[in-house]
């Protein structure tokens, strides 16, 4: 990209005037937290948060072909989602390196809206592009066409329940239905990125303040408050969901990932890095490689992405994402690890902060499962 | 934001009360506490060390980032704050008072130490 201007959301003004803490993200502008990150964080595990989440890519692939191809493209069977359903998938690289991971919308038979990671969008718009010659499909750049609004938390049901007809009930975690909100119309999702139950509202940017207002005044009476990227990582983290370029990144595999569950090779035709990923799946059950587990501190120093992972004085892995965990009261990370320092409870693992070698306990991931 | 006119304060952020029997007081201020976000862990000297002005003398430790403390002046730590080691987020809710960090004998001070209306200018740029 040429420019380096900030890219702002159609929500910049609103989140200025709230005073949040703005930062670059990807090339967007975008808030970091508006008070304390903390604060924002346990509004979501026990009450509702409110985030701008419009720096995600959208791209819509409609024709004939849509199903097809995106079977093709994509490593699952996005041909088996039905209408109004929605998929978490990843689209792979011949050598099975991930591009990126994505949530894909079927909205009608021949219509699917998939959702990338914004430091992505470009890269998966672009190979999408590239793979959609050989296919009846028409692959639409929507990154400007939509503002995302999440509305996350327990009392979230709620909230939109009081701003909306559209049948919440019926919604089912991963799904996804067009509908009125606020007056406004909205692709209301029953999806999100921080472990609780939550809705994503996709918009026009011309509607998005109004939006945010509604909310802003039906969140008012149940503790709603705005968030920021700070704590969306941190919620993401406790609910152990990879984020790209920490725990996902073209070097590995969806099965280097703990993820190849997503790669279904039981799906018709061909598709992009098949070859590969069926050898990376016979290597996973063969002689694991690295694994991805979570880490508990016993102290109080945080792990950060990097950091190496220590055994007896030798390296055995390093932290991907690291911060201190508000639920748990203590810091926690996730680490790729060598498969002999795995298991849950494996004695004397400890993470190198800055020198010193600080003990860490191994735990099954998520850090944190919301009650149902 | 307000800085207390009474204190002295550095670039680096960090403001240092008027010596008393040769002893000041240090912490962060609150310009500097709000950039961090929530301080979760402190490492500070210990009491009986000596530090260099312009030095790293500890870290503090936010959610999204570490940051190397530095000691505003040379001297020995008499004493350190307990209270904010044990309750980290102090740095937030109180930096000019229960959120100090330590106390030192001060031996030597920059000539470059700011007054409350030249700190607020330098953090308003």
């Amino acid at each position: 990209m040429s420019s380096t201007a900030p890219r702002h959301t159609a929500l910049d003004a609103l989140h200025r005037s709230l005073g949040a803490t703005m930062t670059d993200f990807a090339g967007w502008d975008m808030p970091l937290r508006y008070g304390s990150e903390r604060d924002e964080h346990l509004a979501v595990r026990t009450r509702a948060g409110l985030f701008d989440l419009s720096h995600m890519g959208e791209i819509t692939v409609t024709g004939p072909e849509a199903a097809e191809f995106l079977n093709f493209a994509l490593v699952g069977d996005l041909a088996a989602v039905g209408v109004g359903r929605a998929r978490y998938t990843m689209i792979c690289a011949e050598d099975g390196g991930i591009l990126d991971d994505l949530i894909v919308y079927r909205l009608a038979e021949a219509e699917y809206m998939i959702v990338s990671n914004a430091s992505n969008a470009q890269n998966v718009l672009n190979e999408l592009g590239n793979l959609a010659e050989e296919f009846d499909v028409e692959v639409r750049d929507d990154r400007d066409a939509y503002a995302l609004i999440a509305v996350q938390g327990p009392e979230s049901p709620g909230i939109l329940t009081a701003l909306t007809d559209a049948d919440l009930e019926g919604l089912k975690y991963y799904a996804g239905l067009p509908g009125t909100v606020a007056g406004v119309p909205a692709l209301i999702a029953r999806t999100g990125y921080t472990g609780e139950d939550g809705f994503e509202l996709f918009v026009k940017p011309e509607h998005a303040v109004e939006l945010w207002q509604a909310l802003t005044k039906a969140g008012e009476g149940v503790g709603l408050v705005p968030c920021g990227l700070s704590c969306r990582d941190t919620l993401r983290l406790e609910a152990g969901m990879p984020l790209y370029g920490h725990e996902l990144s073209l070097s590995l595999t969806p099965f280097d990932a703990g993820l190849g569950r997503v790669v279904k090779f039981e799906k018709e035709g061909d598709f992009v890095g098949r070859a590969a990923l069926a050898e990376a799946a016979a290597l996973a059950e063969r002689q694991p490689p690295r694994v991805l587990v979570g880490l508990v501190a016993e102290g109080r120093r945080v792990p950060r992405a990097g950091y190496a992972v220590v055994s007896g004085g030798e390296v055995i892995g390093e932290v991907t994402s690291g911060a201190p965990s508000p639920t748990l009261g203590k810091p926690i990370a996730m680490a790729y690890v060598d498969a002999a320092h795995a298991a849950p409870g494996t004695p004397g693992v400890g993470v190198d902060i800055r020198g010193s070698h600080e003990p860490y306990e191994v735990v099954a991931l998520p850090f944190y499962k919301r009650q149902k | 934001m307000s800085n207390p006119q009474q204190l002295r304060y550095s670039k680096e952020h960090e403001w240092l009360s008027v010596a008393e029997d040769g002893v000041s007081t240090v912490g962060i201020t609150e310009h500097a506490a709000n950039a961090l976000g929530d301080v979760v862990f402190v490492q500070l000297p210990e009491a009986g060390a000596t530090v260099a002005a312009g030095e790293s003398c500890g870290e503090l430790e936010s959610t999204k980032s570490v940051s190397e403390l530095y000691a505003p002046v040379s001297g020995e730590i008499t004493e350190v704050n307990q209270d904010v080691v044990d309750d980290p987020a102090l740095v937030n809710s109180a930096p000019f008072e229960g959120g100090w960090l330590f106390k030192v004998r001060v031996t030597g001070e920059p000539d470059d130490l700011l007054s409350a209306d030249e700190y607020t200018a330098y953090t308003a740029g």
